[in-house]
């Protein structure tokens, strides 16, 4: 965690020091081609996951429901908390 | 809509990659996704960096930011108390730790193999690994359907990281302190909150 902060903190002060370059304005494909890499990455160490992979048959349904209900819950106390404290002051 | 398709076939890719071809080892090493996140950040701070005041954007909300991730614990315990009535075999607690995990799913997926074992490990593991995977696919719909804040309540303990960079491209820069804030309290919590019910 500290050094994802460290890392974001870093990216954020050269991105002010560059600011008046192009740099910062071509980055968004950048952003976009290793956020596609993440999801590559993400889908290779599942897939070399062995733990993952001889479980998944048994209790991917159980996974599914829990995962499916974690969200869903927290999204919608989440709904209920935008709309009540936070929607006309995002739009200002 | 079509971005996140794109980023489905590239997860599917990988999985049947690393299931049916021999990959070179640094694609297979965990640390190979670890440094591409490191650099996601690292791209993702320059932009932002470059762009407007953005504490400017969080000073806006105030006090009011420690409400999201109360309402992500709320919100999941809740329902993942409803749905354990639907799950007989398994117990209020195992589901509550499995929960608890907010898709942290390497911390909550080890701290319940040693607690509880191999199985509800690898529930732990699954469980989590989904709820992460379903906001890097599914942001857009949650903020299509339930608001800007929807991405980062379903994101949990992620949401500093991992799922950061859809957070802002489909919730808006002006939460980035909040996601990150509120990953932050997400990863405190799991570490209270996962061995606190398996105490139980």
């Amino acid at each position: 965690m500290l050094v994802i902060v460290i890392i974001l903190a870093s990216g954020l002060l050269l991105g002010r020091l560059l600011r008046k370059t192009s740099i910062p304005k071509n980055i968004g494909i950048a952003v976009n081609i290793t956020l596609m890499l993440l999801l590559f990455a993400l889908g290779v160490s599942v897939g070399s996951n062995d733990e993952v992979l001889r479980n998944f048959p048994l209790i991917g349904l159980d996974a599914l429901i829990l995962s499916l209900a974690a969200i869903l819950g927290s999204i919608i106390c989440g709904r209920f908390v935008y709309n009540k404290f936070f929607r006309h002051k995002s739009n200002k | 809509m079509k971005q996140s398709l794109i980023y489905l076939l590239l997860f599917v890719v990988g999985i049947l990659l690393a299931i049916f071809v021999v990959l070179p080892e640094f694609l297979v090493a965990s640390s190979f996704s670890k440094w591409v996140l490191y650099l996601l950040i690292l791209l993702i701070g320059i932009q932002l960096g470059s762009g407007k005041n953005l504490f400017k954007a969080a000073k806006a909300f105030g006090g009011k930011i420690v409400l999201v991730p109360i309402a992500t614990i709320i919100g999941t315990f809740a329902a993942v108390s409803i749905v354990s009535i639907f799950l007989p075999h398994r117990s209020l607690t195992d589901c509550l730790s499995v929960g608890a995990g907010f898709a942290y799913y390497s911390l909550s997926s080890v701290l319940i193999t040693e607690a509880r074992g191999a199985e509800l490990g690898a529930l732990a593991l699954i469980a989590n690994i989904m709820r992460e995977f379903c906001v890097l696919i599914f942001a857009p719909l949650m903020v299509k359907y339930f608001g800007k804040l929807a991405p980062i309540n379903a994101g949990g303990a992620t949401t500093l990281d991992v799922t950061l960079p859809v957070i802002l491209k489909y919730s808006g820069q002006d939460f980035l302190v909040i996601s990150a804030f509120h990953g932050m309290f997400l990863d405190m919590s799991v570490m209270l909150f996962v061995p606190l019910f398996l105490s139980l």
